[in-house]
Order: C-alpha cells, then sequence, then structure tokens
C-alpha cells in the first residue's frame, strides 16, 4: 500500500481484500482438551483477542474463518474435525495448538491418539507447548495474520 | 454440529437430536443422543469416548515420578488437586511421607487449584445460559492465581508442581505475599461475581427447581462433590477421612437442601469462601523445615520402587477422586486405575433431564461441572 502526500491511498484490490480477511479472523469455538481453557483465556479480558480483529467465537463452523485445533485429536474424533473442516467456507485457516495436536505429545505412547493434526486436515501455524501460554497463541495468530497478507516473517 | 434424523421404531412422533461433540455448551466433546417429543426431553444418552487418551495405560510405561504430568492433564483446570491425589496413593506405596511443610504448601496449592477450577466452571456455566459478562470477571480472578502458579513453578495451567515427597520449589517471600494479596482482595470480587448472577432474574428462572437430584439417587449413582452436597449429605472427604494437614483448619462443609440447579451454583460459591478460610489459616500456620524428603532426592527418583497395593482418595473440585495403584517391586508401576468424580456425576445426567425442556439440558448439563479429560482419561 502506498500514501500519498494529499491524502491518497493507493493500492490493489487483492492487497485490500488481504488486508482485511487478516484483521477479521473469526474463530470457531472447538474446545478439545486442556488447551481449550487457555483458548478461553485469550478471549478474556487480560489478553483480549479482539484486538487482533478475532472478535468473537463463533458457534457454527459456517460462520468462521479459522479452526485452533486445541487440544487432542483422538482416533473416535478425527473424522468429526475433518467434517468440521469441510463445513467451514473458504477462506480457510488452522491453527495447531499444543503438541498433542502437532505430534502427539505426552500421548505419542498411545493407542488412541492421532499423531499429528496435519494428517488430518491442513495446518497453517503450529503453536507449540503443554499447553501454549496465551501469549503463544496470539502470536501464532499475529503469525498467521502476516501469512495471509503474503509478508515474510523478519 | 446437531443433526436431525427421523427415526422409524420410535412411532409415536418423537425426533432424535443429535448435539455434539462440537457444541458451545458440551463443554468440550461430550454428544448427548437425545429424544425429543416436540420440545421436552424423553431421553437422553450421553456418548463419550471423544477424548480417551489412555493415560492410565501410559502410566504403567512410565516411573512413579513420571506420572505425575498425565493427572496433570486429567482434571486439567484443577491440576494442583490431581497432583495430591496420585501422590496421596504413590507415596503411601513407596513409603516417602512428606515433610510436614510441604503438606502445608499442598493444602494452599489445591485450595487455590479449586478456586481456579470453581472460576471456569462459573464463567463457562454463565456462556451456557447466554450470559457473557461473568466469564470476564471470573476469567480476572483466575488469571492472578496462575501468575501465582507461575511465579511458583513456571507454569500456568499443568503445574507438575509437586514430586514426590516433596514440592518442585520452595515458597518465597514474594510467594506468600503474593497470595496473602490475593486472598485479601478476592471475597469482595467473587462477591461481585455473585451479584452477577443471583439478581439477575432470568438466571434464577432457569435455575430454580430445575434438575432436581434426590439424595438417594445421588448415592445410588455414587455422585460426589458438589453435586451430592447440593442434594442435602454433608459428605466431603477432607472432613470424613482427613489427608494432608485439613484436620488442622477450620473449614465448613457448605450443604443445600434444595437439590436443584441453583442449589449446586450456591454450594460451589460458598466452597470458594471456604478456600479462602482455609489458605487464610494455612498462610499463617506454615512451619518452616525441608522442602522435600531425603529419601526421594532428585537423583534417586527413578529408582524408586514400590510393591502392594494402595486406593488413596482425595476431594477434587469434581468431587471424590480416587487413585488405585499396584506395584510388583519394579520401578514402575504394575496397575493404575482412576476413579474419576466426573465420569460417576455423567451418569446422572440421563436421570436428572428425563422430561425438561431441551433448554433445560443445557443448564442442567451446566451444573454437573463436566472435565473430558477426566471422563474419558
Amino acid at each position: 500500500m502506498k500514501t500519498g502526500d494529499g491524502g491518497v491511498l493507493t493500492t490493489t484490490l487483492e492487497k485490500a481484500m488481504e488486508w482485511g480477511r487478516s484483521n477479521s479472523l473469526w474463530p470457531l469455538t472447538f474446545g478439545l482438551a486442556c488447551c481449550a481453557i487457555e483458548m478461553m483465556a485469550i478471549q478474556a479480558s487480560d489478553l483480549d483477542i479482539s484486538r487482533f480483529g478475532s472478535e468473537i467465537f463463533r458457534n457454527s463452523p459456517r460462520q468462521s474463518d479459522l479452526m485452533i485445533v486445541a487440544g487432542t485429536v483422538t482416533k473416535k474424533m478425527a473424522p468429526r474435525v475433518r467434517r468440521l473442516y469441510d463445513e467451514m467456507p473458504y477462506p480457510k485457516y488452522v491453527i495447531a495448538m499444543g503438541v498433542c495436536v502437532i505430534q502427539g505429545g505426552p500421548y505419542n505412547q498411545g493407542y488412541s491418539v492421532v499423531l499429528g493434526v496435519d494428517k488430518v486436515v491442513p495446518v497453517d501455524v503450529y503453536v507449540p507447548g503443554c499447553p501454549p501460554t496465551p501469549e503463544a497463541l496470539t502470536y501464532g495468530i499475529m503469525l498467521l495474520q502476516k501469512k495471509i497478507r503474503n509478508e515474510t516473517e523478519r | 454440529m446437531t443433526e436431525i434424523t427421523k427415526s422409524k421404531d420410535f412411532g409415536n412422533g418423537w425426533v432424535e437430536l443429535n448435539i455434539g461433540p462440537q457444541h458451545p455448551s458440551t463443554h468440550g466433546v461430550l454428544r448427548l443422543k437425545v429424544k425429543l417429543d416436540g420440545e421436552i426431553i424423553r431421553e437422553v444418552e450421553p456418548v463419550i469416548g471423544y477424548l480417551h487418551r489412555n493415560a492410565e495405560k501410559i502410566c504403567e510405561l512410565d516411573y512413579y515420578c513420571d506420572s505425575l504430568i498425565y493427572f496433570d492433564r486429567m482434571d486439567y483446570v484443577g491440576a494442583m488437586n490431581m497432583e495430591v491425589g496420585y501422590l496421596e496413593a504413590a507415596e503411601k506405596l513407596l513409603g516417602i511421607p512428606p515433610p510436614e511443610r510441604v503438606q502445608w504448601i499442598r493444602v494452599i496449592m489445591a485450595e487455590l487449584s479449586r478456586i481456579a477450577a470453581h472460576l471456569v466452571w462459573a464463567g463457562a456455566f454463565g456462556l451456557d445460559l447466554g450470559m457473557l459478562t461473568p466469564f470476564f470477571y471470573c476469567f480476572i480472578e483466575r488469571e492472578k492465581i496462575l501468575r501465582i502458579f507461575t511465579e511458583t513453578c513456571g507454569t500456568r495451567q499443568e503445574t507438575n508442581y509437586m514430586s514426590i515427597g516433596g514440592v518442585y520449589q520452595d515458597f518465597n517471600d514474594k510467594i506468600v505475599y503474593d497470595i496473602e494479596e490475593f486472598i485479601e482482595q478476592f471475597p469482595k470480587k467473587l462477591g461481585v461475581i455473585f451479584d452477577a448472577y443471583v439478581k439477575n432474574d432470568i438466571f434464577i428462572s432457569r435455575n430454580k427447581g430445575i434438575g432436581i437430584l434426590e439424595p438417594e439417587v445421588a448415592i445410588d449413582y455414587g455422585v460426589t462433590g458438589p453435586m451430592l452436597r447440593a442434594s442435602g449429605i454433608d459428605y466431603d472427604v477432607r472432613k470424613a477421612e482427613p489427608y494432608l494437614v485439613y484436620d488442622k483448619v477450620n473449614f465448613d462443609i457448605p450443604v443445600s437442601y434444595k437439590k436443584d440447579n441453583l442449589a449446586r451454583f450456591l454450594v460451589r460459591f460458598e466452597e470458594m469462601r471456604q478456600s479462602i478460610k482455609i489458605i487464610q489459616q494455612a498462610i499463617k500456620k506454615i512451619p518452616d523445615g525441608p522442602y522435600f524428603n531425603p529419601k526421594a532426592k532428585k537423583s534417586l527418583m527413578i529408582r524408586l520402587r514400590g510393591e502392594g497395593e494402595t486406593y488413596a482418595r482425595t476431594e477434587s473440585p469434581k468431587g471424590e477422586f480416587g487413585v488405585y495403584l499396584v506395584g510388583d517391586g519394579g520401578v514402575k508401576p504394575y496397575r493404575v486405575r482412576v476413579r474419576s468424580p466426573s465420569f460417576k456425576n455423567l451418569s446422572i445426567l440421563p436421570v436428572l433431564a428425563k422430561d425438561v425442556m431441551i433448554a433445560d439440558l443445557v443448564a442442567i448439563s451446566g451444573t454437573i461441572d463436566l472435565v473430558f479429560g477426566e471422563v474419558d482419561r
């Protein structure tokens, strides 16, 4: 985007749409396990996620842009995760929150845990931690915004 | 994720409705199969297992000291209480009693954790009934507790603070000061949250007289914790079979005889006030001394061997939490079994939610205080 001296803003349509999309990411209310409580914490007063445009957690996948997979994905739950992802409208993004979602975490010796949600849905940003702090998740959302705006991470 | 399917079998115009596993009011991954006659619920069948992480089985593959992290992640909102529950059993099996100072530290941390757990419940219960504002107030208070945890052990929620025969790190003056500061201002803030609920007529009318649980039924189903105490039975493991130093502090068990949703709400709020009372006494009485048992130094930790079997029960925020351990003389347990209160409390849902309106189902399942890490394990 370029700002001229006379208060005129010139941009392309793509840039404007990317800017708009990145600043109105509405997450899906989708808590699976422990990380869901930390996901609730970024919605609360201390780390207000509204500052980054993720205003409300939508209860329906049809109204949301971002799926934060918060908590261990088991083999019983994996088809439901995929189905929820399919129900979301394009453009859609996924954040994998916590080590359980990334590779199984402390439960990766178990028989019932999917070792990484990226086997089920494509993931844009990985946020490690068990559970990640709300600050880490906020940083993950900021990284996703940069990714949507095609900015490189410096 | 809500589907309606017309079933041929019922023959009386009932409709089968599937709620969950992704639903804002199921507190995680509960799925409810509901048979509806118009708007009246005739049958409810909870379907569980969406968060089965085989924690009990993994504990058998780990050393006694390593299993603690899986207990943190069972009742993940009140992690300290889970640690106390496991260590009560493990220390009995391994024969390593904690020193006096450790017992007082554990009581303080467990009660702080209980307040945090009840605050999450209170906020989520408000969200279920469409009240967003108290949620923010609850989480402001919870963040203060988590800041104390962060200072003490470095993590916020899954603390892993206690270890066999001791705690990871001793209390210093700063932590004691922070806890004193917290308990001084908390009762006033709790009053604000409490008023936000009970001064709302809609909240009262949605909870008063709904979901009546008779004490006989509660005992038959093995219901414990605030659910049981709201039905008029004053059973609390902290009084009935005191562990740690709960017999040296003064506190009351809140009991209500109204048996409904509102009674459970009031009992949990009164429990938070009693927890404050316990911490106030404990922070004054805490003695000097070592913060771990020398038999369980960090270098010796993985060589601890246990033989025989033990069962220990403690009072978690959800109810009676029991841990059964069998050791075969090796460095790893032979069998770990958990009696989780949320699982037993969930079994009462089909009884409570019979012949009620579908909107009341959300309120009733909210007062049960389900945590799925513990139900499915």
